[in-house]
Formats: C-alpha cells, sequence, structure tokens
C-alpha cells in the first residue's frame, strides 16, 4: 500500500470508530440517565410512572418513621405546593435530616408512595441540591422563607472534595 | 499586618507576571537576549512573591486569625495542626492560591532544570506560563481574595467541614493540582513550540520528562482520592463518576495518550500536531477541571456556592486560552507537520489506536459529565447520567485498549509482519483466551462473562509482557542485564513495563471488587451475630466517645471466619463541635487479598440497636497499589538516563545538543 492509502485506511478506521462509540454511547444513555422531578409534578402525573427518576424536595418536618422492626423508613418530601411519601430501605446519608433537601432516586409504586432506591443528602449546611432550590423556587409557596439555607450567604462555606458524598 | 502582606505579596506576583508574561516572548521574537534572559530570574521572583503570600496565609491558619474571612470560613480553633494546615486549600480561595503557588514552583523547576534548552525556548515556555498566571492572580484579587478582613472578627471559626480532616485529603489536593498545574508545562512547551514554528524530536525530548512527572503527580492525586473515598465516605465505593472525579480523571486519560504520543514524536518524529493538540487538550481539560468543579454549574452532590461574577470571569478565561491555544494551532500546526511514516502494522500504529482510545475515553467521559448541562439548557429536562452509563462506555472501550497495550510493546517501529506477530504472541494469546473460557464459567470460581473479560486481560497483559521483558534479557545478556538497564538508558522500558503491571493490577482489583465485593444492610441488636460472605459479624453494642473536636458513638464488631477471630473493628458515628455535622468514620481490617468495612448507619429503636452496613471487599487495595505501580513505572521513565546525559552535556561550553 501506498503512503497516502495507508492514511486513507487510518483516518476510516478511526472515524468508523469514533462513529461506533458515539452511537453506543448515545443509545445507552437513553437507559442510563434519570430525570428529576417535583413533588408538584408527580401529582400532576408528568412523571413516568413504569421508569427510575428522581424526586427532590425538602424532608417535611415530623414525617420521618421508621419501621419498628427492619430497616424501612419512611418520610414525605415536599415542594411546599405538594407532598409525595417516600419509602427507603436501608441507611440514610449522614446528612439527611428533617427540614432539609434530599433527592430521592426510584420508581412511583401503583399506591402512590415513591420507593426509593438511594437517598442523596445535601452535603453540609449550605448547601441545597441545585434541583431541589430550583423546584423550590418554581413552587411559589408562601412558606417558603423557612427553606434554611437555599441562598448561601456571601461567607457561605464552599467545600472541595473529591468522590461524591453520598451514593 | 500579615495578612496585608500577603495581599501585597499577590498584587507584586501580578505585577511580575505581566512583565513575565510580556518581555522574554517579545525578546524572543526581536531576538534582544538581555530580555530572553529575564525570564528566569522572573520565574524564581514570581515563586519568592507567592511562597510569601503562601506562608501569609498559613500563619493566618496557624494563628487562628479568625479576622480573615477565609480562615474564619474554614478553621476552627479546636482543630489539631496539620488539619489547619490543609484547611488551606480546603476551599474555593486557597485552592486557588495553592494553584497559582504550584505554578510558580513549576516555572521555577523549569527555569532551574532546563539549562540545556535554547534560550528562546525558555524564554517562551516561561512568558506562557506567566500568562496563565496573570489569569489565575487577576481572578484570585478581583472575586476571590483568601485575605479578605471581616470586622468584627468572630470569636470562633467555623471549622472545616469535617469529611476534609483527614490525612488523605490533607494530601490529595496538592498532589493532584501538582499534576494538573504540570501540565501547564507540557502546555507552554507545545505554545512556545507552535510560536517558534518548529516541532522536532528535541522539543519532545525536553517536554517527556516534565509531562510524565505531571502524569505522576496525577495518578497519585486521583489514587489517593479515590482511596480516601473509600474509607471517609462510609459507602465503601472507590469511585462514583461523581463530576468532581471525572474533572481529574479527563486530564489523566488525556495526559497518558500524550505520553504515549510524545514517545513516538521522540522516537520516530510522527505525531508531532497530534502532540501538541493532546498538550493543549490535556491542560485545558485540567482548567475545565478546576473551574468545574468551582463554579458550581455542575449538578453535582459536592456542595459548591454559585457566584456569577466568579463565573463569567472563568468562562472568559476558559475561552481565552484554549480558544487562543486552538487558533494559534490552526494557524501555525499545519507548517509544522510531518514528519516519519510508519506502516499499518508497526509499533506506531498500536499508539495510535491506544491514544485514539484514551482520546475517545475522555470525550465519553466529558459527555458524561456535561450531558446534565446540556439537557438543561435545551430545555430538554433536569437528568443526571447514572454511572451504570460510564461503566458501559469503559467496558466496551478498554479491551481494545488492553488488547493493543499487549501487542504494542512486542511490534518494531517502522515495520513489521503479521505473521512475527502471530509467532511470538500465540501462546499468550491462547493462554489468556483459555483464563477468559476458566474465569466466564462457574468451574473454578463463581464466575461470569465480566470476571471472564477482566481477568483474561489480565493474563494477557501479564504474559506479553513478561514474554517482551525475557525476549529483552535474552537479546541483551541474560537477568544480570536488568541492573546496568537501570542504572543507565534502558530505565523508561522498566517504567514503562511497571505502569502497564499496575494496569494489569487495576483490572484485577476493579473487576473482582465489583463482581464478589457483598453490601448487606442490617439492623443489630448489642450481641447480634450477622453472616456475610463467610465472615461472622458480632456486634459488641456502641458508646460514647470523645475525639479532639468532636464527640463519637464508636460501635465495636468482633468478625470470625470459622472459629477464628480476624479482626476487630471500631466504626464511629462522629458529630463535630462546630459544625454539628455527622459524620461516618468506617472501621476497616485491611488485607491484601479482601478488606473488611463496616459502617454505622444510625440508632434505630430504643434498646442500642442499630442500623449497619457491612461489606467484603476482595482485592480492593490493588486499586490504589496499581496506582503506586503506575507512578513508580512514571518515576523510572522520567529519570531515564539519556535526560541526564543531556543536562550534563549541556553545562559544556559548546551547547550542540541544544538546538534552537
Amino acid at each position: 500500500m501506498k503512503a497516502r492509502q495507508k492514511r486513507l485506511v487510518l483516518v476510516g478506521l478511526a472515524i468508523v470508530g469514533v462513529g461506533a462509540a458515539a452511537a453506543l454511547a448515545l443509545s445507552a444513555l437513553q437507559s442510563n440517565i434519570s430525570y428529576f422531578f417535583s413533588p408538584s409534578q408527580v401529582l400532576a402525573k408528568e412523571a413516568p410512572a413504569d421508569h427510575v427518576f428522581r424526586l427532590g424536595g425538602l424532608v417535611s418536618k415530623g414525617t420521618v418513621k421508621r419501621a419498628e422492626d427492619g430497616l424501612t423508613v419512611t418520610f414525605d418530601v415536599t415542594d411546599m405546593a405538594q407532598t409525595v411519601k417516600v419509602s427507603y430501605t436501608g441507611i440514610l446519608p449522614d446528612l439527611f435530616k428533617e427540614g432539609q433537601g434530599a433527592v430521592t432516586r426510584g420508581r412511583l409504586g401503583p399506591d402512590g408512595i415513591f420507593y426509593a432506591e438511594e437517598v442523596l443528602a445535601k452535603h453540609d449546611e449550605e448547601y441545597m441540591p441545585p434541583e431541589v432550590a430550583d423546584t423550590l423556587k418554581t413552587a411559589h409557596a408562601q412558606g417558603m422563607t423557612g427553606a434554611a439555607g437555599a441562598q448561601p450567604g456571601p461567607v457561605a462555606r464552599q467545600v472541595q472534595t473529591s468522590g461524591a458524598v453520598t451514593q | 499586618m500579615i495578612p496585608e502582606l500577603g495581599h501585597f505579596a499577590l498584587i507584586l506576583a501580578l505585577g511580575l507576571a505581566l512583565v513575565q508574561a510580556v518581555f522574554p516572548l517579545w525578546g524572543s521574537f526581536a531576538g534582544r537576549r538581555a530580555w530572553m534572559e529575564l525570564a528566569r530570574p522572573l520565574a524564581l521572583g514570581q515563586l519568592t512573591f507567592l511562597a510569601i503570600a503562601f506562608a501569609c496565609l498559613l500563619q493566618a491558619f496557624l494563628t487562628d486569625d479568625f479576622s480573615v474571612v477565609y480562615v474564619a470560613t474554614n478553621s476552627n480553633s479546636l482543630m489539631p495542626d496539620i488539619y489547619k494546615v490543609s484547611a488551606l486549600w480546603g476551599a474555593h480561595e486557597g485552592s486557588l492560591l495553592l494553584w497559582v503557588f504550584l505554578l510558580a514552583a513549576w516555572g521555577a523547576a523549569v527555569a532551574t532544570f532546563s539549562r540545556n534548552l535554547p534560550l528562546p525556548m525558555i524564554a517562551r515556555v516561561i512568558s506562557v506560563q506567566g500568562m496563565i498566571a496573570i489569569g489565575f492572580l487577576l481572578f484570585m484579587l478581583l472575586t476571590s481574595n483568601p485575605f479578605e478582613r471581616i470586622f468584627p472578627a468572630p470569636l470562633e471559626g467555623r471549622d472545616l467541614n469535617p469529611l476534609l480532616q483527614d490525612f488523605g485529603l490533607a494530601i490529595h489536593p496538592p498532589m493532584l493540582y501538582m499534576g494538573y498545574v504540570g501540565l501547564s508545562v507540557a502546555f507552554a512547551f507545545a505554545i512556545a513550540a507552535l510560536m517558534g514554528g518548529k516541532l522536532d524530536a528535541a522539543w519532545a525530548r525536553w517536554s517527556r520528562p516534565w509531562t510524565t512527572v505531571a502524569w505522576i503527580f496525577l495518578t497519585v492525586g486521583i489514587a489517593l482520592g479515590s482511596w480516601w473515598a473509600y474509607y471517609e465516605l462510609g459507602w465503601g465505593g472507590w469511585w462514583f463518576w461523581d463530576p468532581v472525579e471525572n474533572a481529574s480523571f479527563m486530564p489523566w486519560l488525556v495526559a497518558t495518550a500524550l505520553i504515549h504520543s510524545l514517545a513516538v514524536t521522540e522516537k520516530r518524529a510522527a505525531f508531532k500536531s497530534w502532540t501538541v493538540l493532546l498538550a493543549i487538550s490535556a491542560f485545558s481539560l485540567s482548567l475545565l477541571g478546576t473551574f468545574l468543579v468551582r463554579s458550581g454549574v455542575l449538578t453535582s452532590v459536592h456542595a459548591f456556592a454559585t457566584d456569577p461574577t466568579r463565573g463569567t470571569f472563568i468562562l472568559a478565561f476558559l475561552v481565552i486560552v484554549i480558544g487562543g491555544s486552538l487558533v494559534l494551532y490552526a494557524w501555525r500546526a499545519p507548517a509544522v507537520s510531518g514528519g516519519g511514516r510508519f506502516d499499518l502494522v508497526s509499533r506506531e500504529s498500536f499508539l495510535l489506536i491506544n491514544n485514539l482510545l484514551l482520546a475517545a475515553l475522555a470525550l465519553l467521559v466529558l459527555f458524561g459529565t456535561l450531558a446534565p448541562l446540556i439537557y438543561e439548557a435545551a430545555g430538554w429536562g433536569k437528568i443526571s447520567v447514572g454511572f451504570p452509563w460510564f461503566n458501559t462506555m469503559f467496558i466496551v472501550l478498554s479491551p481494545l485498549l488492553v488488547l493493543a497495550m499487549g501487542i504494542g510493546p512486542m511490534t518494531r517501529w517502522k515495520h513489521d509482519e503479521i505473521p512475527r506477530l502471530v509467532r511470538r504472541l500465540w501462546v499468550a494469546f491462547a493462554l489468556s483466551l483459555a483464563v477468559f473460557a476458566l474465569a466466564s464459567t462457574r468451574l473454578l470460581l463463581p464466575g461470569n462473562l465480566h470476571v471472564g473479560l477482566g481477568l483474561g486481560l489480565t493474563a494477557w497483559l501479564v504474559l506479553t509482557h513478561l514474554l517482551n521483558l525475557s525476549e529483552r534479557l535474552k537479546n541483551k545478556g541474560g537477568i544480570k542485564r536488568i541492573a546496568s538497564d537501570l542504572r543507565g538508558r534502558s530505565r523508561s522500558y522498566y517504567g514503562m513495563w511497571l505502569a502497564h503491571l499496575g494496569v494489569a493490577m487495576f483490572i484485577v482489583g476493579a473487576t473482582m471488587v465489583s463482581n464478589f465485593g457483598t453490601e448487606t444492610d442490617v439492623r443489630m441488636s448489642p450481641g447480634d451475630v450477622h453472616e456475610a460472605a463467610g465472615y461472622r459479624f458480632q456486634f459488641n453494642g456502641a458508646k460514647s466517645v470523645q475525639g479532639p473536636n468532636y464527640r463519637a458513638q464508636r460501635g465495636e464488631f468482633l468478625v470470625y471466619q470459622g472459629e477464628r477471630q480476624v479482626a476487630v473493628l471500631h466504626p464511629e458515628k462522629r458529630a463535630y463541635v462546630a459544625g454539628g455535622m455527622p459524620m461516618t468514620e468506617a472501621g476497616i481490617d485491611a488485607g491484601f487479598l479482601r478488606d473488611l468495612y463496616v459502617s454505622l448507619g444510625e440508632p434505630v429503636g430504643d434498646r442500642g440497636d442499630w442500623a449497619v452496613r457491612l461489606y467484603y471487599k476482595p482485592y480492593v487495595r490493588w486499586i490504589w497499589l496499581a496506582g503506586v505501580l503506575m507512578a513508580l513505572g512514571g518515576i523510572l521513565a522520567a529519570t531515564d538516563g539519556r535526560y541526564r546525559t543531556l543536562r550534563k552535556a549541556a553545562t559544556l561550553p559548546a551547547g550542540n545538543l541544544a538546538r534552537a
């Protein structure tokens, strides 16, 4: 083969490879992304009934209940307009607290309860998951003033860490 | 007073950086030797002033000067001294100071250790570094001054995030930043070469050891971060595909491609413009990583306050650096390309495959990291890309990379014959296939296709590299040769060898822990016994203990294998005095072949029960040991004799090795 032909073969291979990788990446993406919905959107039936999605908001005060035995815990997630009951079996993250923001990932059951496979809580005192902050803003609720820490102050703590805090 | 001194030193450093960015570069084009000779002293001066600023901030931390806002928000008088030091780079402003200080340190190192470089080259390299420093210093002084005061000063600081009060994390950011910033040297060399219009093997040889050293730091930094996440976060994971991790992994992937591509440019004078493009991309990704983490644009589970002025500055800086260097590349690269030709079957081709795959992986990680932003900007909804997606991408692409890794080193430069390769490699291939087949079934261990793939690829890497070493020794005089090779000019061969075995080790660790690790959530009363993965965990209750700046509930677990007690674990649930933040401190029994890992969830009921999580993590240590092997390999490669010889030759009056 001449040098020119060889280069063409190499370039061709590279293009085929990149194309294949892109096709694979996009097709796999469809089954691996999870959308975020607020309680209001869930009650308006905007969330898929048969697909994993993320639900976020504030954990309502006084609603966190552990089962008498075992590890199942239930709590309400609210955007100040609507509320969805969440059930989760397992260990909650360190920073999960009533009255604070949380994001959960799971499926909506036919009984209207959200069965979470994973609970992510905010990372430290000031932090609010961005989706939760947005949700609270768009829910234009009156009682928003209580949403502690949605707006970090000028001396807000910024933290540099490597590695996710909750999984 | 001292914080003001630090602030002043920063301003002076900015002034010096301006001079450094303009005059040596100008001199190199105008042919003014005096201006070019300014470069070295300027680089050292830059380091001096930034060292002063750094020392001033350090002093503020060590003396608990809470009138400095940054100290007040990130430190606390109760904190042990070592964490007061690491708190300096625990948040935004301080980590920028660390970044720019390390940049100056690399600049000074280049100025000191590159005596053999032609003057115009060194002048341009140091000028480019000055330009980067201007960006960072302006950013600090305008938006993120670490020396800002607060009045009245608070009596007590707010404490460092307890997750960061840890030895692993005390040294992780400096390591990572050394890597990020080190890539600025490769970048500066590339830009300088583009400006000069001369890209040759000599350029690659100068640039190579610096790039390798940056890569070593990056490798160590990432491995440390992964190790820290594993033991400190209490969730037993070693990699989460979190945006913050991806931010460090993308430059690593590209830097890995770069050190391989530089090898081709040095030995065969090929891949020139590709190498330059990689050097630009690696540093651009470092910048993107530094800033993505900082600007808070990403939906990460990490906490980052958003600030629009910072965001705008960052965006503008990125556009100037990346856009500017790409424009320069588009303008000058056509003039410097060309070079060594090679056949389809040659080592160059396999290195090209390696480069393309690594670049593809980096692009995929970039895409997965930015996809949520793209979706949101396009109004398609708020999404998150789960780690199954990233895993799928790697499981599909990396086997090809590993196959090429086995063949590449066995192939000749420029031209090789397929029959010759088949003759040398078929035994290794057949054996690896056998390992793959065995491990895919349940004959020896409860395997599956993933296990088969992982162990088969490991066998392939190990066998091909053993074969390679034995052939090399046979041709060059037996096993005794190793010692003299290591002393002389063949160190880089052993560096390659070790680093590649590191990859094999990593594959074993990742495969085993992903497929055979177990994790059990269970509620345990004091005295309860739970069995997991052949180990019996006995819970002896939890009691209160007092730490220097926290209170903790400390549980006790006895772990038995059969009748033998193998470990006593003390996981803790801490509450820090200053922030009141709860934190899980896992109890870990580390071993070469397996870790036992217990973390306390929360107290349940009123009889002293706890929700606990029990993990069995086979071969998990191999993942980080792999990082150590790769770093050792890098050290061998960077200290190869031929770079030292060059340095010695340069001290001779007639610097004929150093061509302009």
